[in-house]
């Protein structure tokens, strides 16, 4: 009974510091696009709220939950209600068995816990799949529920977009599981270990340098960005499918927007980039004669890889104008789909020809 | 604690897929069924089969369901239209199904549980034992290609023929105007 406590509360605490870390992440993200858009147009950004604006997101977060509540007329209260929650929970969730760091295992009262992973369910990158596919339906009752017909229109185009791009999102990791024989997150870092040429995006017998494009393009779909916010696109939309929303609502949707930006960055770095692997063979703490410390550097490697996928993101809404909607779907059926199958079929091809010893 | 667990998700299935068809407005129904869908997801944990619950769950909560929201979104489906002629149909086939179903339980004579179940409700011995040496998913994609290969073929088959069919259906109208 005493274990089972033990076990609970590190559980709690491990997804206390995980949600904590990530709410902070999206205060910070929300400064750093700012800043980053503005410095790549030669703007400032942000300067007022204290010293370089750094205090914005808090000032955000306070005028958003100070602000009035509106639920429109004619608008399906329950239905509205729920959609900003649908939205949120899934982007969360997915966190759960993200490896954040080394598998180690650490005791404590005799009892053994893994610091890094909530959790290694042996279906891990399936589980987030399914959670991803579910934060659909927050939008697209969001926009529904909204009874106005921008909302309506921004929903419908998020549904469409979400399933074409989440589908090619699902087959460019095939190639990544094919090689690694493992859908656990753990085990497919764990199989990039050993330097950056082992990593699945540079790694023998077929690099995945294609499926990591085809990934990284979907995800930036998959989570309604520049230049694939047709759901929410401006100046055609109003704001697409939280147009009727405000408060905290509103907050709720935007905040499910960076999880969701965090979560993919999470899987790009743990699938593609190697986890917490170092680029070289062991760590520098490793080798010079910490092993204790290691953890260290690991976890500041998986940092630094997913903070180098958000600042792409940013990157990209400052670079690319939107595409057309017919434009956006050419390209994830005609495009995307045949590079995805074709890389899956190569790969299992490389994957017979050169089994794993 | 995995009868518990079993008798809720089979009480929440039955109820969610009564108001499915019960409910008035296509969208509550398409909801109920969405969290009917996540109990079953649920049934298929208690039995150990995770690799089934996330498919489960990716493939019809996650594109059909999506789908059929689109739909009604889409024809924004009014609440009267919905019971056709075919409800006749529909009360004459449920029930013969559910006399069949009926006769089935009462005679006792349900056919032989699939090998998971006893791992499911605690017996240790008998499927367990096999279970976590290979994963869920590896026994599934070795069964898929060896024992259940014909099943497995002509189902792909089948779908790709509808496939085929969907696109067939979609295109006439296209290529008739132009004609």
């Amino acid at each position: 009974m005493f274990e089972l406590g033990v076990k609970v509360a590190f559980s709690l605490a491990q997804i206390g510091v995980v949600f904590g870390i990530v709410l902070l992440t999206v205060m910070f993200l929300t400064l750093a696009e700012r800043k980053v858009i503005a410095w790549m147009q030669d703007r400032m950004g942000p300067m007022e709220v204290g010293p370089y604006g750094i205090l914005q997101p808090i000032a955000d977060g306070l005028k958003l939950f100070f602000k009035e509540d509106i639920v429109p007329a004619g608008a399906n209260r329950f239905l509205f209600s729920l959609a900003p929650i649908l939205a949120l929970v899934p982007a969360l969730i997915g966190f759960a068995v993200i490896p954040f760091g080394p598998n180690l295992t650490v005791e404590l009262f005799g009892i053994q816990f893994k610091p890094f992973v909530i959790s290694d369910v042996n279906i891990g990158i399936l589980y987030i799949l399914a959670f991803t596919s579910i934060g659909a339906y927050g939008i697209i009752l969001g926009g529904w529920a909204s009874n106005s017909k921008y909302s309506l229109l921004g929903g419908l185009r998020a549904a469409a977009q979400v399933i074409s791009y989440e589908l090619n999102v699902g087959l460019a990791i095939v190639g990544v599981l094919l090689l690694a024989g493992s859908l656990s997150l753990v085990k497919i870092t764990e199989a990039q270990a050993g330097g950056f040429w082992h990593w699945y995006i540079f790694a023998f017998p077929f690099p995945q340098i294609f499926a990591f494009v085809v990934y990284v393009i979907s995800a930036v779909a998959e989570t309604n960005r520049v230049p694939f916010d047709l759901p929410e696109a401006e100046s055609e939309l109003v704001a697409g499918f939280f147009t009727e929303y405000s408060g905290m609502r509103f907050a709720f949707f935007f905040i499910a927007e960076y999880a969701n930006m965090i979560l993919v960055s999470c899987i790009a770095a743990a699938l593609f980039l190697g986890g917490w692997n170092a680029p070289y063979p062991g760590t520098l703490i490793g080798h010079l004669g910490f092993p204790h410390f290691a953890w260290i550097e690991q976890v500041v490697w998986f940092a630094a890889k997913v903070y180098c996928f958000l600042f792409l993101f940013f990157w990209l809404r400052a670079t690319l104008p939107r595409l057309r909607y017919d434009q956006l779907m050419r390209f994830g059926w005609k495009v995307m789909l045949p590079i995805a199958l074709g890389n899956i079929l190569v790969t299992s091809i490389a994957a017979y020809l050169f089994p794993k010893s | 604690m995995a009868t518990l667990f079993f008798f809720y998700f089979a009480g929440i299935i039955v109820l969610t897929s009564i108001l499915v068809v019960a409910l008035r407005n296509p969208i509550y129904s398409a909801l109920s069924l969405l969290i009917m869908f996540f109990h079953v997801a649920g049934l298929y944990v208690t039995l150990r089969a995770e690799f089934l619950a996330a498919v489960q769950v990716i493939v019809y909560a996650g594109a059909i369901l999506v789908l059929y929201l689109f739909v009604v979104m889409l024809l924004n489906v009014k609440r009267e239209d919905r019971y056709h002629p075919q409800f006749l149909l529909g009360t004459l086939l449920g029930l013969t199904l559910l006399t069949e179903g009926l006769l089935l339980v009462f005679r006792g004579t349900v056919p032989e549980q699939p090998a998971s179940v006893p791992a499911a409700t605690g017996a240790t011995q008998a499927g367990s034992s096999v279970l976590p040496l290979v994963g869920n998913t590896e026994t599934i994609g070795e069964v898929l290609f060896s024992t259940y290969l014909y099943p497995f073929e002509i189902a792909s088959l089948i779908l790709l023929v509808a496939m085929i069919g969907a696109i067939v259906l979609a295109k006439k109208d296209i290529g008739g105007r132009e004609a």
